[in-house]
């Protein structure tokens, strides 16, 4: 087997058994990004060198017997997570010139845990967007291809390019963040597994902010055991993010291996959206089918505030947005456009350095905090959002977890669905509620499109019982055996 | 009826209402672990949360949440157990964020009241509607180079308080007195330096005009005003600003405007139109900020003595006037100074002597209670030496004028020039009959009714005995020789 085509599981076996290096998987990695990330453009930064030094010092770890399950494993790292002394865009122009002179907890967790940083993955500008199209550095092509079709597809968004990433077998694994489903729709879009885990289980410091009550940093992996074994190193207490959670981390890994037997699954009638095409809701039956098999009792269960989701969403995620990239003012950091005054040298920089899909959140959120406007809007949201996170609380008192799809479609091609934004945000309809409601959700793989695209299912848990949605998740997988590749991969051709 | 000003219409009331911001005395700043020092090079004390870089992210300072509530205690004060922190959206180049971190809907401090006593003695309680916690900004210098702004972020982050008070202040004074009122409590306190020169403490000041029995009209906001005295000249001349506009048929519009001590008036900064709409939500980063009763608790009972309490004590404890003891407790310093003076001696003379010789030595000397070359307990053995008649009143007070001079202890300096009061009835016997015989004349004159020359006498016999004889003694023996 190709060293590309390992899980991390499998990776870190052999590293452990040493019958590989840390540098040769390393390297067969930095190969195929050198093959791949040309055409897919899944990284914006690439850092083979950087990966070459940290992989030796990891079999020096391994040697010492210091070797934890993710030392020498190469990973991807989305581009919103500052890495020290590694240029950080955010995707976004206005950042071009930016090096982190610190580290985000994440990546410093997973640095410490032996990993390799392959390159900082492509993604939608500032996340904003559910195909990557908006990133200021080109759009990233799915590795998959539909049926007889040579059709560029969208990995999905915002982390499109951690997608992309794992997928085509550029990386083991891959950091995301998920604000609204950025991790769980590319996961679904190119058949990964990805979990959003409990708002509060990762530390936000140094992450780039996108909207702070909904933003989470999260794994994506080709196996739910590979989530997991990441999610594991990246959780955790961390006193310089106050909505961090201080909760012990539970051994995540172990949870994968759990039957589902006697574990109450609901079904949401209220995610049988009108115009759900017969492919995903036949998908969605085969879940409840497979999880049955298993052991699992099934629930009919109501989420009756999901209709107002999307809205929630869109008018929270811009308002935070609108604040949080008021920082981007070319004065201490990033792109400087000199003008005539400092109203002029804010409008030139800003002009120049957010795309269009930015600047439309940014004026989405103005107006939804103005004067007038707040109460009908954004304090509204708010008090639907604790509605949405009583329908959770409410249905958890029936079911240990929830199954639902994950996105309204397969991927779609670069180019489709452009012209109107609001059928792009339409992508989030399933993920935004678990996102309000702060709670883990996890995409996996569950089959194949009649066209021959990946699609994923989501479970969705408690606050804080990722292992549930991992042990549900697992036992999806194995029903699944998902066995399919892309078109475009490392060893493929 | 209280203070007016006289327009051509007849009598207008003030109304005035004060934002006092007051930087919080802490050892790093609100929301970063950067220092909260004053001075230091420009942009020495900036960590990157305070630069606004990207992914930093806020954390609470505990000190500061404590000074606050030890503040919102000192103003007798409700102290809101859940309060929360606000964005307060705007640009400037020394605003990293872009936002300001403040607390709009829910301030850490609630109601209170603060007393304030006018020239005339009259006491006036003043309504504290909150106090809330927010972040300082930089600060942008515009004349240091020809073409370019610098900024210096040093301040940046460092907590403020924001003490809003209610429309009670009906004049100059009161106002003056107020913010005076709040820098004594704050000072008490240890929560902010009161260092308005520096910029540590100042005020926005709201100011309308009505005719009496009226609602309030429209008010303008005076902002950053940085003392007591240009408060009140901005109060005063304010006021009459706007009664010249409702008396000459217009209309007081609402606006932000600056005071120019200068020139003694104010003028207009920005009108209502172009207010910036400041977008208010709560700051995601943060969550709520609750705090437990007990650690209150804690706080409120290790708060210092305040002044109007310790005022109040004075006067019972230590027999002084209340006006006295107004004086001795306009700082803890001061307070502490008397406090070891009286103890265990005459406390009204004590009261005296501080308010009387000692703050004149310190006025003539430019010296504060810290560098005074007299110390509480130098003039606390004056007064024992007053108190065990080692000394007479009037020795006394060239045995102090010795002690700033020298700063030498006074049982020293009375031994040194042999100042100790003669108690000895001989001596003055004597004395009394030298000075008799040598003015045969003046006591003809006496016995003949001229009743005024006892003085002359008396005079001549301390004199003789210069100035050392005890006083109660030599009258009563000039009194029996001249029989």
């Amino acid at each position: 087997m190709s060293l590309t085509d390992l899980t991390i599981a499998q990776a870190g076996a052999k590293l452990a058994a040493k019958q590989i290096s840390a540098v040769e998987l390393t390297a067969a990695h930095n190969a195929a990004v050198a093959a791949l990330n040309p055409r897919l453009n899944a990284f914006i930064t690439t850092t083979p060198e950087l990966a070459l030094e940290q992989a030796k010092a990891a079999d020096a770890m391994i040697a010492a017997g210091k070797a934890g399950p993710l030392t020498g494993i190469p990973l991807a790292i989305k581009d919103l997570f500052c890495t020290e002394g590694v240029r950080t865009t955010a995707a976004s122009k206005i950042l071009e010139p930016f090096i982190p002179p610190y580290e985000s907890t994440v990546t410093a967790q997973l640095k410490a845990a032996g990993a390799v940083c392959l390159g900082k993955a492509n993604l939608d500008e500032f996340a904003m967007g559910s195909s990557n199209i908006t990133s200021g550095y080109g759009p990233v092509e799915n590795p998959w291809k539909r049926y007889g079709s040579d059709a560029k597809l969208v990995p999905g968004g915002s982390s499109g390019g951690s997608a992309a990433a794992v997928a085509a077998r550029m990386a083991l694994g891959a950091t995301g963040t998920d604000t609204g489903g950025s991790i769980r729709q590319p996961a679904s879009f190119t058949g990964l597994a990805g979990i959003k885990p409990t708002y509060g289980r990762c530390s936000r410091y140094g992450i780039i902010a996108f909207a702070s009550s909904l933003d989470q940093a999260g794994p994506m992996a080709r196996t739910v055991e590979d989530c997991a074994i990441m999610l594991g190193a990246m959780s955790g207490f961390d006193a310089r993010d106050s909505t961090s959670a201080e909760r012990l981390v539970p051994d995540f890994r172990a949870a994968t291996a759990r039957s589902v037997k006697g574990l109450r699954i609901g079904i949401p009638a209220e995610y049988r959206v009108d115009g759900m095409s017969a492919e995903i809701a036949a998908l969605w039956e085969k879940g409840v089918a497979w999880l049955r098999e298993q052991g699992a009792e099934i629930v009919d269960i109501s989420l009756p505030h999901t209709k107002y989701g999307l809205p929630v969403y869109y008018i929270v995620a811009p308002a935070e947005a609108s604040s949080n990239l008021a920082r981007y003012d070319g004065v201490r950091f990033g792109k400087r456009v000199d003008g005539e005054d400092l109203i002029d040298m804010y409008e030139r920089t800003r002009a120049a350095g957010f795309g269009a899909e930015v600047k439309r959140r940014i004026m989405i959120g103005t107006y939804v905090l103005s004067h007038g406007y707040y109460d009908a809007y954004y304090l509204k949201a708010q008090k639907i959002r604790a509605l949405m996170l009583r329908d959770f609380t409410l249905a958890f008192d029936k079911v240990d977890a929830i199954l639902t799809p994950t996105a309204p479609s397969a991927a779609f091609g670069i180019g489709e669905k452009m012209d109107d934004p609001v059928t792009m945000y339409l992508n989030d309809v399933f993920t935004v509620p678990a996102s309000l409601a702060g709670v883990p959700a996890m995409s996996v793989p569950a089959g194949l499109s009649a066209e021959g695209l990946p699609l994923g299912l989501q479970v969705i848990g408690k606050h804080f019982d990722e292992e549930t949605v991992l042990t549900v998740s697992a036992a999806i997988e194995r029903a699944v055996n998902f066995t399919a590749k892309p078109t475009l991969m490392a060893g493929a051709n | 009826m209280g203070y007016m000003l006289e327009g051509s219409t007849g009598a207008w009331e003030i109304v005035v209402g004060l934002e006092i911001h007051a930087q919080v005395i802490s050892e790093s700043k609100l929301f970063s672990g950067a220092s909260a020092t004053y001075g230091g090079a420009p942009n020495a004390h900036v960590s990157f949360v305070d630069a606004g870089f990207p992914g930093m992210l806020p954390v609470i300072n505990q000190e500061c949440v404590a000074q606050a509530v030890r503040t919102g205690l000192g103003l007798q004060a409700q102290i809101n157990l859940m309060s929360r922190f606000d964005r307060k959206n705007y640009f400037y180049a020394d605003l990293p964020n872009g936002y300001q971190i403040s607390q709009f809907a829910h301030p850490i401090v609630g109601t209170g009241v603060v007393e304030i006593e006018l020239q005339d003695g009259t006491i006036k309680h003043i309504g504290i509607t909150r106090l809330h916690l927010e972040q300082d900004a930089g600060k942008s210098m515009h004349d240091q180079h020809p073409t370019k702004s610098v900024i210096d972020l040093n301040r940046a982050g460092v907590a403020l308080m924001e003490i809003v008070s209610e429309p009670d202040i009906r004049s100059p004074e009161e106002a003056g007195a107020y913010v005076r009122k709040i820098r004594q409590i704050l000072r008490y306190l240890g929560t902010c330096d009161g260092n308005m020169e520096e910029g540590s403490m100042r005020a926005d000041v709201n100011v309308s005009v009505r005719k009496p029995g009226e609602e309030f009209r429209t008010r303008c906001e005076i902002k950053n005003v940085n003392s007591v005295r240009f408060v009140m000249h901005a109060v005063e001349a304010e006021a009459q600003r706007q009664i010249g506009v409702w008396e000459s048929g217009g209309e007081v519009v609402q606006e932000t405007r600056l005071y120019d001590p200068a020139r003694g008036e104010t003028r207009s900064m920005r009108s209502k139109e172009d207010a910036h709409d400041y977008r208010y939500f709560p700051e995601p980063d943060l969550l709520p900020l609750v705090l437990d009763e007990a650690w209150v608790e804690a706080l409120k009972s290790k708060l210092p003595e305040l002044p109007d309490d310790k005022r109040r004590r004075f006067c019972e404890q230590y027999g002084i006037t209340f006006y006295d003891a107004g004086v001795l407790v306009a700082d803890q310093t001061t307070a502490d100074f008397y406090e070891t003076v009286a103890k265990g001696r005459d406390a009204r003379l004590a009261a005296n002597w501080v308010s009387g010789d000692f703050f004149a030595a310190l006025n003539r000397t430019g010296s504060t209670i810290e560098t005074s070359p007299v110390s509480a307990a130098a003039l606390g053995e004056l007064l024992d030496l007053i108190g065990d008649k080692t000394i007479n009143g009037r020795i006394a007070k060239d045995v102090f004028e010795i002690m700033v001079e020298t700063g030498k202890m006074p049982a020293a300096i009375v031994e040194e020039k042999g100042l100790r009061q003669v108690t000895d009835t001989g001596a003055i016997e004597a004395a009394v009959a030298a000075v008799l015989a040598a003015n045969p004349d003046k006591v003809a004159e006496y016995k003949s009714g001229k009743d005024k020359l006892f003085g002359f006498f008396v005079g001549q016999v301390m004199k003789a005995t210069q100035g050392k004889g005890n006083p109660a003694l030599v009258n009563e023996i000039v009194r029996a020789h001249l029989g």
